[in-house]
């Protein structure tokens, strides 16, 4: 028995630079698995639901008759169980964390329609809405494109 | 007879690492008697069962408590796998053992950290905190989560860890075996350790048994009960597996008993990253339990044996969910030995078993 046994060790890390990093003065350290937050690749997506009917946090509405697939990225909770069962893995998870807002806003994003072409009643997947004028229904094709602090957008 | 006071002490404390609520009887300085209650962070997860479908629920049982999560998910999915009799493939069943040492090597250096921080020896706490780090990088290497890792589903694992990667969790685990070591001598050569702890908090081996305590605080009090040396999962493949156990009973068994267990989880993932095999990561769960069907699973926690059990009502959804957490079985023990202590010992007497009242009230 004795006293000092920590000391040796005290000592070398006097020498050593900290154990921690000066966020933010250095940017977090993301890994490639890191749980950050969702996307969808929108264009891929085919509205089936099933992220919806997985999601543990109910935090996915799809709307197939409007064609919206919404988040609310508050109550997305990262476990990555939408990227998993999604079958055209048109979802995916980015390492990066968002930042923190002061509104907790759901995220909506449109499917864009078929082509307007002579070819589109026999290749669309949604027949029933072959008359529908682009834009003329739905607030915006592409809302909110480039905004880096919102997700999934 | 001198006059007895009542202080009462939680679920907000100060030394206290949980939401624990005690009513101290003392008379002067000595506790004749503790009266615990708990139910301050009740959530109703087990009610849940019945609104998520057993394979969302998985991620529900991960939020139990947020140092044995993956235990609690690994527990979940082996009893849905019992009810279901579906065959997990072996490399997951590995990786499974895998997350979970090292969910117990994080979760023990907590512990010591909390421990040195509760006598006052800030330094070592803050180098157990500091080597904790390593493992939660690990984690989020290998899963994406530091604390929440969602790896376990029903039927396997979400995610693999390479061969590769593999190797090189097991060179940090071999570079932080050395600064650990320095660590262990401390906690079980150096003399302000011992004198804070020796006899504190005493359990004898018949007390231990007749409380039904579990996990280190059984055996440090030489009870040698370990649900790993059943060989149950990735268990199986180890060579040899012998509990770590103490005799003395006291605070500075335990103490002994968690520090020698990291090692001892070093040496199973070392081993078991030898013998992966390699293969599938999960199988497909299709169908829903049988109605009536029920099943249990047992699992070694950080803290102990815990128990589960589950029961099918022919639907996605579960009839009933039910966990009989480690800190559920060792109150009793707890209080015991609270009995005729010293009102400055309680703290340290609290944290020695461990506890954890999140996963107690779910
Ligand atoms: S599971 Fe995939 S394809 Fe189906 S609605 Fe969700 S994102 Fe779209
Ligand atoms: S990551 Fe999980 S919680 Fe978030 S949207 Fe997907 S399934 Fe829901």
């Amino acid at each position: 028995m004795g006293s000092f046994r920590l000391t040796k060790m005290s000592l070398r890390n006097l020498g050593r630079k900290p154990a921690t990093r000066p966020y933010p003065q250095q940017p977090a350290r993301y890994t490639p698995r890191t749980k950050g937050h969702i996307v969808n690749n929108i264009e891929l997506c085919i509205l089936c639901s099933i992220c919806q009917k997985r999601c543990p946090a109910t935090a996915l509405t799809v709307n197939k008759a409007q064609g919206t697939w919404t988040i609310n990225p508050f109550s997305c909770v990262q476990c990555g169980t939408c990227v998993r069962v999604c079958p055209k893995k048109s979802l995916r998870m980015q390492p990066e964390y968002t930042a923190a807002a002061a509104q907790m806003h759901d995220c909506t994003l449109v499917k864009p329609e078929p082509a307007l072409d002579g070819e589109r009643s026999l290749g669309s997947e949604r027949p029933q809405r072959s008359e529908r004028l682009p834009g003329s229904e739905r607030p915006q094709r592409k809302p909110r494109p480039e905004r880096p602090s919102r997700i999934g957008c | 007879m001198a006059k007895h006071t009542v202080i009462p002490f939680g679920p907000q404390h100060p030394v206290l690492p949980e939401p624990l609520h005690l009513d101290l009887v003392l008379e002067d300085e000595r506790v004749v008697e503790a009266i615990p209650q708990v139910g301050f962070i009740h959530r109703g997860l087990e009610k849940l069962v019945e609104k998520r479908d057993f394979q969302t629920f998985v991620n529900i049982t991960e939020r139990i408590c947020g140092i044995c999560s993956f235990g609690h998910s690994l527990g979940y999915s082996q009893t849905i796998e019992n009810l279901m009799g579906v065959e997990v493939p072996p490399r997951a069943e590995v990786l499974r053992v895998i997350w979970h040492e090292l969910s117990r090597v994080h979760s023990h250096l907590l512990w010591l950290g909390l421990l040195a921080d509760a006598f006052g020896f800030e330094n070592l706490f803050m180098q157990c905190w500091r080597l904790r780090e390593r493992i939660l990088d690990i984690f989020e290497r290998t899963t994406g989560g530091r604390v929440i890792l969602s790896a376990c589903n029903v039927g396997g694992v979400n995610q693999d860890i390479t061969n590769e990667d593999l190797r090189g969790i097991v060179h940090i685990l071999e570079g932080l075996v050395d600064e650990y070591n320095e660590l262990v001598n401390t906690f079980l050569t150096d003399s302000s350790v011992a004198n804070r702890l020796r006899g504190v908090g005493y359990l004898s081996k018949d007390q231990a048994r007749d409380f039904c305590t579990v996990g280190p605080f059984a055996r440090a009090s030489g009870i040698a009960e370990d649900i790993r040396s059943y060989g149950y999962g990735g268990y199986g493949l180890l060579s040899a597996f012998e509990p770590v156990v103490a005799e003395e009973g006291d605070g500075y068994a335990r103490c002994k008993v968690r520090a020698l267990e990291v090692l001892q989880s070093i040496q199973i993932i070392k081993e078991l990253v030898e013998k992966i095999p390699d293969g599938e990561l999960s199988v497909r769960v299709k169908g829903s339990p049988v109605a009536g069907s029920v099943a249990v699973s047992r699992l070694e926690q950080p803290r102990g044996e815990c128990f589960y059990y589950a029961k099918g009502n022919g639907s996605k959804y579960l009839s009933r969910f039910r966990i009989r957490t480690p800190t559920a079985q060792n109150v009793a023990g707890m209080v015991h030995t609270l009995q005729g202590c010293d009102f400055a010992d309680v703290p340290l007497n609290i944290l020695t078993i461990d506890p954890c009242i999140s996963c107690t009230e779910r």
